[in-house]
């Protein structure tokens, strides 16, 4: 199987990368012999994907030593590692959908004499390179747009494999494949390593792990807390273990004793709430002064989930109701007037506008409110907005300032601050309408938020649970859910596989029932 | 919290912006507020005031005789402002279109559709008012066909524009038979040649069309969404702005912009004609551009984009009152085009570096 004895393809030591208030990676090791499939396991935020970064040069490392054939090097640029012959498939293929499948497979180092392209040779090329990989069917002048998802991979190790590439890292490549796709993942995999080529694997099922790794590395805050364990042999109670227990200091605020009776009518009554492809069947409810906090893998459907409740997505199948009475589907403008309020997954894309200014990016769900016959007053925005930055605690609080110019935390409470205002109450506000928000969907509320500000928003949406507005929040990170919410919602594969109190949940336990294939959920019907 | 150190340095080194709200600009008044990013749009224009300028000074040494005296100086000067009067309006509705992050390429074409409908002898029988009652709606829905196919058949604005550029231009010759159709309604004519204040009518209304845009843009909700829409469409969807409808408003308005404006060139010209409005389209463009006003969307002032049309028009008189040929004129445009977008990258450049 792998040759420990000879010098290996690949060692990391100890490899510590740091960004603006996060130690990413933080003391790795990592060995990788050739013709091996090592596994790479971790919770979200563990410091897989940095790891990746730093293998692809896409990321410089800020100290510790990468040997590589047992020279140290040292990448520069994307471009150095995939010529030294490390090659990434990343979970979004970085393929051009328009582009026809040998000159995907080719791009960047496209042969040419002269500049012109030799495309007979490409193809004939990259149809030598599909049928390596087992795969000859996938036809060469296809653009790639056209193919599946399972096929598209195949061109991106296609592509791997014209640069003649002796590492392949894989980020989460079954996540996007049906069940027998995976078997032929599997197969390609294996026809790879037969050949000497070192595969990463990365995976959040401990069942394909065992099917296809040699040896397992286990990371938990941006450290490695196991390395080179026998994945076959190692219990799956010893690699949970080994991925929880996060050292990170997360502040939770106290939970109060909860006064909403739980038979009053929910704020929010979700019921059968379908989208095929993304998630099926979704029943939940949240009450006024209560945490949900839904978690999940990846694709899950979580995210999906939460855009279709508020109705930037339109469902399918099933209803959503606030106090009681029917949201019509699909209609965003509805949901923000039942009450309803959305703190996106991509804070900068779907959230902000970066190059306004505070005020305006907090005030733009409201300002018709703090308008007179279709006149805005900007005056009475900014009060309100400057109200809301003290009670969020703002840093810096003036609201004036392009947004972009606030850390990733701050931006966040911008976001959430768009839904705290009350035009009704406002002395300023001259008219009267709307009755402000009642329900927070809150999407990765603290992703690329530090550590320090992160109990600042913990604190922030508690005391407006408190208050008796209702959360239905959507987190990666266990460790956040489990502290956070009152009651926890876990998604797999598009369904909510188990509601519990929060209280009444470990990490152990969530960790394992929503990674498939795991031991606990052959005794969880 | 000492994680935040660096926004707040970022903060200072960008634009100066030091202070923030009203309660500390009182301090020391007007440099303050220079500092201000409040009055940040306001520096931005500065930058054309002072092109302006260095126009009037080249005018005032290659023409003494017109630019160092007075009453000649307000003449020429009307004669510019007039000029720029009908590009003017059309560059208004353009602005506001550039920056929802869009454009309007089909602006030109409606000037002559509504031009040439409005002067037909069946229309002209019914009266001026009905002359520009019937220019303003012609534009009015043609303009609001192009936001229809944008918004809802999801249509690339530069495409759906560009097929309404073609066939608007070719309905036009063919009401028109190609011919110039003479204006016979004295309300028409007077509109270019009388004056009001002093003024004439055509800059009045170039005056207020700017006006009402200004505080379309900067005083109303309609304002807001647009700006909105171009900043960042998905989190204006998300924050509840319906992106869609504001864009069928917007080319709505460009499209009124038209009619108006072929009421303003068919009475200078004192005919309808399917060739008014020749390369509005690229001038309304250029203008709004060397205004400030980002193709990308998000950002544009309309003070920006009328001292962008004056800026235009001074160029051309400079070159008529020294008898230089025209294509020396274009070739100077295009030059003033490259310029202004150069300095604005610099800026924008410059900006990114820091934050």
């Amino acid at each position: 199987m792998t040759t420990t004895d000879e010098v290996p393809l690949l060692e990391l030591h100890d490899i510590v990368k740091t960004f603006p208030g996060v130690r990413a990676l933080d003391g790795v090791q990592l060995q990788v012999a050739a013709g091996e499939v090592h596994c790479l396991l971790g919770q979200n935020g563990a410091g897989k994907s940095t790891l990746i970064k730093v293998l692809a040069g896409v990321h410089k490392p800020d100290s510790g030593s990468m040997l590589w054939h047992g020279s140290e090097v040292s990448f520069s640029n994307p471009q150095a590692a995939t010529k030294a012959g490390i090659a990434t498939i990343y979970q979004e293929l970085d393929l051009v959908d328009d582009l026809s499948v040998a000159e995907n497979i080719f791009l960047g180092h496209e042969q040419s004499i002269q500049g012109f392209v030799r495309r007979e040779h490409m193809r004939s090329d990259a149809r030598a390179v599909l049928a390596r990989l087992g795969h000859g069917e996938i036809p060469v002048s296809r653009k790639v747009g056209r193919l599946s998802s399972a096929a598209k991979q195949i061109v991106s190790m296609g592509r791997a494999l014209s640069h003649e590439a002796q590492l392949i890292v894989m980020d989460e490549p079954s996540a996007v494949l049906a069940h027998d796709e995976v078997a032929n993942l599997f197969r390609v995999v294996r026809e790879l390593t037969s050949r000497g080529i070192a595969v990463i694997y990365i995976s959040h099922r401990l069942e394909e792990l065992r099917q296809i790794g040699d040896r397992v590395t286990v990371l938990k805050d941006g450290r490695t807390s196991a390395v080179n364990l026998p994945v076959k042999t190692t219990t799956t109670d010893d690699l949970v273990r080994r991925m929880t227990g996060r050292t990170i200091e997360y502040v939770f605020p106290e939970r109060r004793p909860r006064r909403v009776e739980s038979d009053s009518v929910p704020l929010l009554d979700v019921r059968g709430l379908t989208r095929i492809g993304e998630f099926r069947d979704i029943s939940l409810s949240v009450h006024a002064g209560e945490i949900v906090g839904i978690t999940g893998l990846v694709g899950s459907g979580r995210s999906e989930l939460l855009e279709t409740i508020y109705g930037a997505r339109k469902a399918q199948a099933g209803s959503v109701s606030v106090q009681g009475r029917a949201l019509p589907h699909g209609r965003i403008d509805r949901a923000v007037r039942a009450g309803l309020g959305l703190a996106p997954e991509e804070r900068k894309a779907q959230a902000l506008i970066l190059e306004d200014r505070i005020y305006r990016n907090v005030t733009l769900s409201t300002f018709a409110q703090y308008a007179t016959a279709g006149l805005t007053s900007a005056s009475a925005e900014r009060t309100a907005a400057k109200r809301i930055a003290d009670l969020l605690a703002l840093q810096p609080s003036g609201v004036t300032r392009p947004v972009k110019t606030l850390s990733g935390g701050n931006q966040q409470k911008v976001v959430l601050g768009r839904w705290l205002l009350d035009p009704d109450g406002d002395q300023s506000a001259p008219r009267r309408r709307g009755r402000g928000t009642k329900l927070l969907l809150l999407d990765e509320p603290t992703r690329g938020v530090d550590v320090g500000a992160r109990a600042d928003l913990y604190r922030v949406i508690r005391r407006l649970a408190d208050d008796g507005m209702g959360v239905l929040m959507v987190s990666s990170e266990v460790p956040e859910v489990l502290g956070l919410a009152d009651r926890v919602l876990l998604m797999r594969e598009g369904h909510l596989i188990r509601e519990a109190a929060a209280g009444d949940l470990d990490e152990e336990t969530v960790l394992d029932l929503v990674m498939a294939g795991s031991l606990l959920e052959v005794s969880q019907p | 919290m000492t994680e935040h150190a660096p926004a707040t340095t970022t903060v200072d080194t960008h634009a100066g912006a030091t202070s923030d709200g009203p309660q500390t600009r009182s301090g020391s008044g007007l440099r303050r507020w220079l500092r201000d990013d409040r009055s940040e749009p306001f520096r931005r224009n500065l930058g054309l005031v002072v092109v302006l300028l260095v126009l009037y000074a080249i005018g005032a040494w290659s023409r003494p005789d017109i630019f160092l005296h007075r009453g000649r100086l307000w003449s020429n000067e009307l004669t510019v402002l007039t000029l720029a009067s009908s590009i003017g309006v059309v560059a208004i509705g353009m602005t506001l279109v550039i920056i929802s992050g869009g454009i309007d390429l089909s602006v030109g074409a409606l000037l002559a559709l509504a031009s040439v409908w409005c002067t037909t002898l069946a229309t002209q029988a019914h009266g001026a008012l009905t002359m520009v009652f019937v220019a303003l709606v012609v534009a009015t829905i043609a303009g609001t066909v192009n936001g229809v196919l944008i918004a809802y058949g999801r249509l690339a604005p530069f495409i759906a524009t560009l097929a309404m550029m073609v066939a608007a231009r070719g309905l036009a010759q063919k009401i028109s038979g190609k011919s110039t159709q003479v204006v016979k309604v004295d309300g028409i004519t007077k509109i270019a040649q009388d004056r009001v204040f002093g003024l004439p009518w055509l800059v009045v209304i170039f005056a207020g069309v700017a006006a009402i845009g200004w505080v379309l843009l900067n005083r109303t909700t309609f304002g807001r969404r647009t700006t909105a829409v171009g900043g960042n469409e998905e989190a204006a969807r998300l924050a509840g702005i319906n992106v869609r409808r504001t864009r069928v408003l917007l080319y709505a308005l460009s499209g009124t912009c038209c009619g108006i404006a072929a009421v303003m060139v068919t009475a200078q010209a004192n005919s309808g004609s399917s060739d008014h409005g020749n390369l509005y389209e690229l001038q309304a463009i250029a203008a709004a551009i060397i205004g400030g006003t980002a193709l990308a969307g998000g950002r544009g002032t309309i003070v920006g984009t009328v001292l962008g049309v004056l800026v235009f028009t001074q160029i051309t008189n400079l070159f008529i009152v020294n008898n230089l040929a025209v294509e020396y004129q274009l070739i100077a445009q295009g030059v003033i085009i490259v310029a202004a977008v150069l300095l604005q990258q610099f800026r924008v450049g410059s900006l990114r570096k820091r934050v």
